[in-house]
């Protein structure tokens, strides 16, 4: 998520705070659009479509509140930290995946978990990036901290199966351009196995196990969240898919043990791990 | 300088995880820790369970559908206690009658004795063997012949009945009435949308007409989405024809949409004296129609802004909260912590109330009346009479295995695409496992200055039944509203309200002209600068209906100013500096 516009950007100018990411060169341009605002532009259609054709957005103050906490942090602590403003791009659909994916009749939700979600990513961070990714994280921690005001995105926005196809259609094409679509290609399948063991396990209905996947919070999971090049680990495709192999495998014992928030969980503990060990890595090898 | 600014940041971080936990307490509206007699004290009043004394055994029984429906039968039979209440006899004592649900089940009518005591006439008067084809879902009470006594209509999954009072002695089934013959009804009211001095019916469908619950084709038959389903049973307007018969109205009245129906409510809400429709459906949005002067229904669902955010409708219930005279709507949905947080809503009238198309605002989190449990009925009234409105809601929807809950397969389907969400064969298998059960009622006590608190348990409201139904009543004459609670699958109870102190009180009980139903007469009562406006209604709530006295409570008002008095058909009267303390009858 954030990444694809923090790894953007190579074209500006170079802060010394540490918190620009290592990349060595620029990502692919898609359809001759600025890098940058590519991801920005994908959640802002998916965004539109739920709304178009679902009518998704239970208060534009809600989402608006959360787009607004996340840029506004943001600025905040860049400016604060490295002396200049950040690209707000990656707050910005921070920002909206919390404003979709918040299920919260208040207003404070929004506001907090999408700051809690940029704060992140300027105070966890480990060899110079951060480790886990922002709305992730941010999440996770009001599902645990806030139970009584917060709750996710678990249903069907509606059975439009024009919407989900552009949604599908447009988000795979996007990934494959930024060369990350082998992620999803293993994600799928390896969920796909998930629920064949969790129906093996509970003994109920494949189908019901599937579902979840073709509902809207796993688009943005797996958009969003699972591929976001910042905080998915760099030696290569297949570390990419191994990591990816790992999340399933602990999303699948959330679900054995009917954890409602499993994909969430199971990022929240996988990712940041594989991170510090390709860091710890890094640094031994840098050392040898 | 870097790590200073690196440390100011972390703490930042760290208030940010911080302000939930010092946020926790600020959202809770429960007050059940404090002392019995302190919450009497603070609040005027308390419940006892006059259930035993009274004489009421009522128990209601879950309908036995067909057995592909195993996996989920708590789910899908998990509706059908209603309550409603009206002087049956017109001895001036309320009565009540109880919806049952299985095939060997009866469904109960008590009759007041006046001495504190029921006694259960359904047998002898007609009206208790309704189940052997078709479930009851409720029934709501409304003189549909002008005779002067209140009619019975009974509505079913399968085909609704409808009963003539006999004079108050027994109840004659009204065969080809025009009511649908095989619909899976749950939520009926009555009303004169038409204004022509003969009561109307609504009747919103929940499943699918076409679906036989006993024995069905397949298992297709769940909503094709959690919160945009389409697939719902139909509705009905059916117009009385002044002779016993109904004609479906329906369709040239504009009310078409299939959705989920769970609740209906008819009231006044833009002052132009016909009576506006307001549905609460499950698995959708909510829909508001204006009453387009008797010639049909207009939505404006979406334009008065309670017609987005869909969530689980499952209650309509009209209230004069802030007494202003104008009138709110509540209604329930799920709020359970963790896992779903639609919140109830309460529609507060914004801008003119006068206006032809009301605007309204959910303010439920505000007023603190948003987080009920999974919520059922709920009803407004003076519970205090400290002259606010209170909101007694009903919570909990499958208390089973105590020790396990079925929210995780709940939301694994609830979240999958048509195919899969809409047929029950994939819903996985309850395995006697509870889902948002055993839950406290909420006694939502009104401070009148836009901000309510819950008080149940220390108030005596402790059963943790699946509350279904709620009537307020003055079962016992004594100037206080009484609460009836019908839950499913358990005992119905009687909440007998003590209010303590010296608070008053004044109640109404309309005869319009030509022995017409008093339903859509409205009263506004002046006191001490409040102005608090409530109307008779043909049945609100959920699966409920109220006295058909209005009942206010005046604190410690001294005198009444003035109170108006709107008839069905339009016309006004004043009366000034009316007695208080006292039940007046007044005629058209």
């Amino acid at each position: 998520m954030s990444a694809v516009a923090t790894e953007t950007s190579t074209n500006e100018p170079k802060v010394s705070s540490g918190y620009e990411p290592r990349t060595k060169s620029a990502p692919p341009k898609v359809f001759g659009i600025d890098p940058r605002l590519i991801m920005p532009l994908l959640i802002t259609i998916i965004l539109l479509v739920g709304q178009l054709f679902y009518g998704i957005l239970e208060s534009y103050v809600m989402t608006l509140t959360a787009i607004g906490s996340a840029i506004a942090v943001e600025l905040l602590l860049s400016r604060f930290l490295t002396g200049k403003f950040s690209f707000p791009a990656s707050a910005y659909i921070s920002g909206i995946s919390v404003g979709i994916l918040t299920r919260s009749p208040f207003l404070w939700p929004f506001a907090l978990c999408a700051a809690i979600s940029i704060a992140s990513k300027y105070v966890l961070r480990l060899g110079g990036r951060h480790i886990w990714n922002p709305s992730n994280f941010g999440i996770c921690m009001m599902l645990l901290l806030a139970p009584y005001a917060f709750s996710t995105l678990s249903i069907q926005w509606g059975n439009n199966l024009y919407a989900m196809v552009i949604i599908w259609t447009l988000g795979s094409i996007i990934i494959y351009r930024l060369k990350r679509f082998h992620i999803i290609a293993t994600y799928v399948p390896l969920f796909v196995l998930s629920a064949a063991i969790v129906t093996y396990w509970h003994g109920n209905s494949f189908l019901t196990n599937v579902s979840p996947i073709t509902g809207p919070m796993y688009q943005l999971f797996i958009f969003f969240m699972i591929t976001d090049p910042m905080t998915t680990v760099r030696k290569s495709k297949w570390a990419q898919s191994f990591v990816v192999f790992l999340i399933v495998a602990a999303e699948t014992i959330f679900r054995i043990n009917e954890n409602i928030h499993a994909p969430y969980y199971a990022l929240f503990i996988v990712g940041p791990i594989a991170n510090v060990v390709e860091v710890a890595w890094d640094r031994r090898r840098g050392g040898e | 300088m870097k790590a200073l600014k690196q440390t100011v940041a972390t703490l930042f971080f760290l208030s940010l995880l911080a302000i939930p936990l010092l946020l926790k307490p600020y959202h809770t509206t429960e007050v059940s820790d404090i002392d019995r007699n302190k919450a009497i004290e603070r609040f005027g009043f308390f419940f006892e369970d006059a259930t035993n004394s009274a004489g009421v055994d009522f128990v209601h029984i879950a309908p036995e559908l067909d057995s592909k429906l195993n996996n989920i039968m708590p789910q899908i039979a998990s509706m059908g206690a209603g309550v409603a209440v009206a002087d049956f006899d017109n001895d001036g004592w309320n009565d009540f009658y109880l919806t049952n649900s299985g095939s060997d089940s009866k469904n109960a009518l008590y009759r007041n004795l006046g001495d504190g005591t029921f006694e259960d006439v359904a047998e002898k008067t007609g009206v208790a063997s309704l189940n052997e084809k078709g479930a009851s879902m409720g029934a709501v009470w409304g003189d549909f012949d002008n005779d002067g006594f209140e009619d019975l209509l009974v509505y079913k999954w399968g085909k609704s009945e409808l009963f003539r009072n006999n004079g108050g002695s027994d109840f004659k089934r009204v065969d080809n009435a025009g009511l649908p013959e095989k619909a899976n009804i749950n939520t009926a009211i009555w009303l004169d949308f038409d204004r022509d001095g003969k009561l109307d019916i609504f009747l919103g469908g929940y499943f699918r007409e076409d679906i036989d619950l006993w024995n069905l084709k397949d298992t297709k038959i769940m909503p094709d989405s959690f919160e945009y389903a389409t697939n719902g049973g139909r509705n009905y307007l059916l117009r009385n024809r002044g002779d016993g018969t109904f004609e479906d109205a329906t369709e040239e009245s504009g009310l078409t949409p299939r959705a989920w129906t769970l609740a209906a409510a008819s009231a006044d809400l833009n002052n132009d004296a016909y009576p506006d429709l307001f549905v609460s459906n499950d698995y959708g949005v909510s829909e508001l129609y204006i009453n387009d002067a008797g010639k049909r229904f207009i939505d404006i669902s979406e334009k008065s802004g309670v017609g987005f955010s869909p969530k689980s409708g499952m209650n309509a219930s009209f209230g004069d909260v802030l007494n202003d005279g104008n009138l709110s709507i509540y209604e329930s949905n799920i709020y359970e912590e963790g896992n779903l947080l639609q919140g109830n809503n309460l529609w507060m009238p914004g801008g003119k109330g006068d206006s032809k198309e009301p605007v309204f605002q959910n303010m439920a989190n505000g007023f603190g009346v948003e987080n009920g449990g999974w919520s059922w009925a709920a009803q407004f009234g003076d519970l205090n009479n400290d002259g606010h409105q209170d909101l007694f809601v009903v919570n909990g929807y499958v208390s089973a295995d105590k020790g396990s809950s079925y929210w995780y397969d709940f939301a694994t389907v609830t979240g999958g695409n048509e195919s899969i969400i809409s047929d029950a064969r994939n819903w996985a298998d309850m395995e006697g496992r509870s889902l948002s059960g055993y839950q406290n009622s909420r006694v939502w006590l009104n401070d009148g200055n836009g901000r309510f608190t819950d008080a149940a348990p220390a108030l005596g409201v402790n059963d943790k039944d699946d509350g279904r139904a709620v009537a307020m009543v003055d079962l016992f004459n004594r100037g206080v509203l009484d609460v009836i609670v019908a839950s499913q699958k358990a005992p119905t109870r009687i909440y007998k309200a003590n209010v303590t102190g010296d608070r008053s009180w004044i109640a109404f009980e309309l005869k319009p002209k030509e022995n017409r139903s008093p339903v859509g007469t409205r009263v506004l009562v002046r006191w001490k600068g409040a102005v608090q406006v409530q109307e008779v209604n043909g049945g609100s709530g959920y699966c409920s209906q109220n006295q058909r006295r209005l009942h206010f409570g005046l604190g410690s008002a001294k005198a009444v100013e003035s109170i108006e008095i709107r008839w069905p058909d339009g016309s006004r009267k004043e009366i000034r500096n009316p007695e208080m303390k006292k039940l007046h009858i007044i005629s058209q």
